[in-house]
């Protein structure tokens, strides 16, 4: 027999969708301002920083870069209660998503530094820039721009991983369609429908990030 | 003789052999509980896969609040005790062919199952409600209100609370039911909604959030299956049962492998 499709009956349910859409929009965008602020930081300890601060920094990127996501989310969610630790699962999934951005981020960002010329690092000190202001004016900007691509990707990753926060019980996207699907039965439906939403938070990501690329960076 | 003489013979041979069958067959079906006091041995389908009610023990033998009831009621007739091991998709068929003289296979009852089988009374608890530790105070569904409770996405439990609870509760559902029980020891949910087996399992692990029975959800104890037409051996069962009941074996069993009380309702 052939399955008799019935989108009507995920009517009833919009609601829970459009509340995990917006869930899962606020979260991707939170924890990408923070993960690009803590590779940011992590990058310049790697390059500029003193030698234990960049050992530190290079144990932590090692360390969330080879093991899962989801394992690294139990283990703030499940684990760290043991040791007094307890947040709710939205602070966990915000948490595991800044931490695990920042791993990614501080290699896409030291690579962007590491291809800025020593040359304009001695330009901006002849100019009797501070350090702080050669890292912020010279190295970061153009950083950025080299490695833009590339760290548009790693936030899209992001988002789209962010599913798995519903297995936390955080209230995103994928929950609402595991809890639909858990209601009504209507699995191909649901996670159609699901899939086309993602599909289309990505691409308007994308476009949102080469705006910001337009307007941050000079042409050229 | 003619060919309808024949064939007229023929089903009057059948039908004689038939009754003579029929007629071999009904004491044997009429009382089991004669034949079993004969043959000294009751044959018992037991669950295998299904702790605490039965599982296979270090030593490979099931064991399990099924098996205990088992070798009760063998003891209980005098007679010896042979476990017959069963998946519950064969227990009814088992019963049927009579493979084995009784199921106590963590059975439940409806009605598709009331229909080609017998019930006993029941033996065992089997519900699914909200558990807590020692200090919470809940008596009832509304009593969920500002709390934290976690169950497992799609069980019966967490459906029924979804309708239950009121809507200043917070349900937090788990995809599977470690991760709801992560949840309720890690402290990330007050209480969990969960079936009586699983909060065994939690007592058993977690010495520091035990969780005790606030209120029942949903009520499916377990009944002895036997076959239909079996009175005599029927009325023995809920004799043995009741006894069990009366002399708080039911109650030590439930606290060595459900590692609570028999609920005040059972």
């Amino acid at each position: 027999m052939l399955y008799q499709m019935n989108f009507g009956d995920l009517l009833p349910y919009w609601q829970v969708l459009a509340r995990g859409l917006l869930f899962t929009v606020v979260l991707t965008l939170v924890s990408t301002v923070a993960g690009i602020f803590v590779g940011t930081a992590g990058a310049w300890a790697r390059t500029f920083g003193p030698k234990w601060a960049g050992t530190c920094v290079s144990i932590y990127v090692e360390l969330i870069r080879n093991t899962p996501f989801i394992v690294q989310l139990f283990f703030i969610f499940f684990g760290l209660p043991a040791i007094g630790v307890k947040m709710g699962e939205a602070e966990a999934a915000f948490l595991a998503m800044t931490i695990n951005l920042g791993a990614y981020s501080t290699e896409i960002i030291r690579a962007g530094i590491q291809a800025v010329p020593y040359g304009h690092l001695e330009a901006g000190s002849s100019l009797a820039m501070s350090r702080w202001e050669i890292f912020r004016h010279i190295v970061l900007k153009q950083a950025f721009m080299k490695v833009y691509p590339a760290l548009s990707s790693q936030i899209v990753i992001v988002m789209l991983g962010s599913a798995v926060v519903s297995q936390i019980s955080a209230e995103d996207l994928t929950y609402a369609a595991n809890y639909i699907q858990s209601r009504n039965f209507r699995a191909f439906e649901v996670y159609l429908v699901v899939t086309g939403i993602y599909l289309a938070l990505a691409i308007a990501l994308r476009a949102l990030l080469r705006g910001i690329a337009r307007a941050v960076f000079p042409k050229g | 003789m003619s060919k309808f003489n024949a064939l007229r013979l023929g089903a009057v041979a059948a039908a004689s052999l038939a009754t003579v069958f029929l007629a071999a067959l009904a004491p044997a079906a009429a009382d089991a509980l004669a034949d079993i006091e004969k043959a000294k041995v009751i044959k018992i389908a037991v669950p295998q896969d299904f702790a605490p009610f039965g599982s296979a023990g270090l030593d490979l033998k099931p064991q399990g609040y099924d098996i205990d009831m088992a070798n009760y009621i063998g003891k209980s007739l005098g007679v010896k005790v042979e476990i017959v091991p069963v998946t519950s998709a064969n227990r009814i068929p088992y019963l049927q062919t009579k493979k084995v003289d009784l199921v106590i296979s963590s059975l439940g009852k409806n009605a598709e199952r009331e229909k080609v089988i017998d019930f006993s009374v029941p033996y065992a608890p089997f519900f699914s409600g909200v558990y807590g530790i020692a200090g919470e105070k809940i008596a009832n569904a509304d009593a969920l209100a500002g709390k934290t409770v976690g169950a497992t996405r799609g069980a019966i439990e967490e459906q029924e609370l979804t309708k239950l609870a009121p809507s200043t509760a917070t349900i937090k559902r788990y995809e599977d039911n470690n991760a709801t029980i992560s949840a309720f020891i890690s402290g990330q949910v007050d209480l969990i909604a969960t079936g009586n087996t699983v909060a065994a399992v939690i007592a058993e692990k977690s010495a520091a959030r035990k969780p005790e029975l606030k209120f029942v959800i949903k009520d499916s104890p377990c009944y002895v299956g036997l076959n239909k037409e079996e009175p005599a051996l029927l009325a023995k069962v809920n004799e043995i049962i009741a006894k069990a009941k009366a002399d708080g074996t039911l109650e030590q069993l439930s606290q060595k492998w459900l590692k609570q009380p028999l609920p005040a309702t059972f």
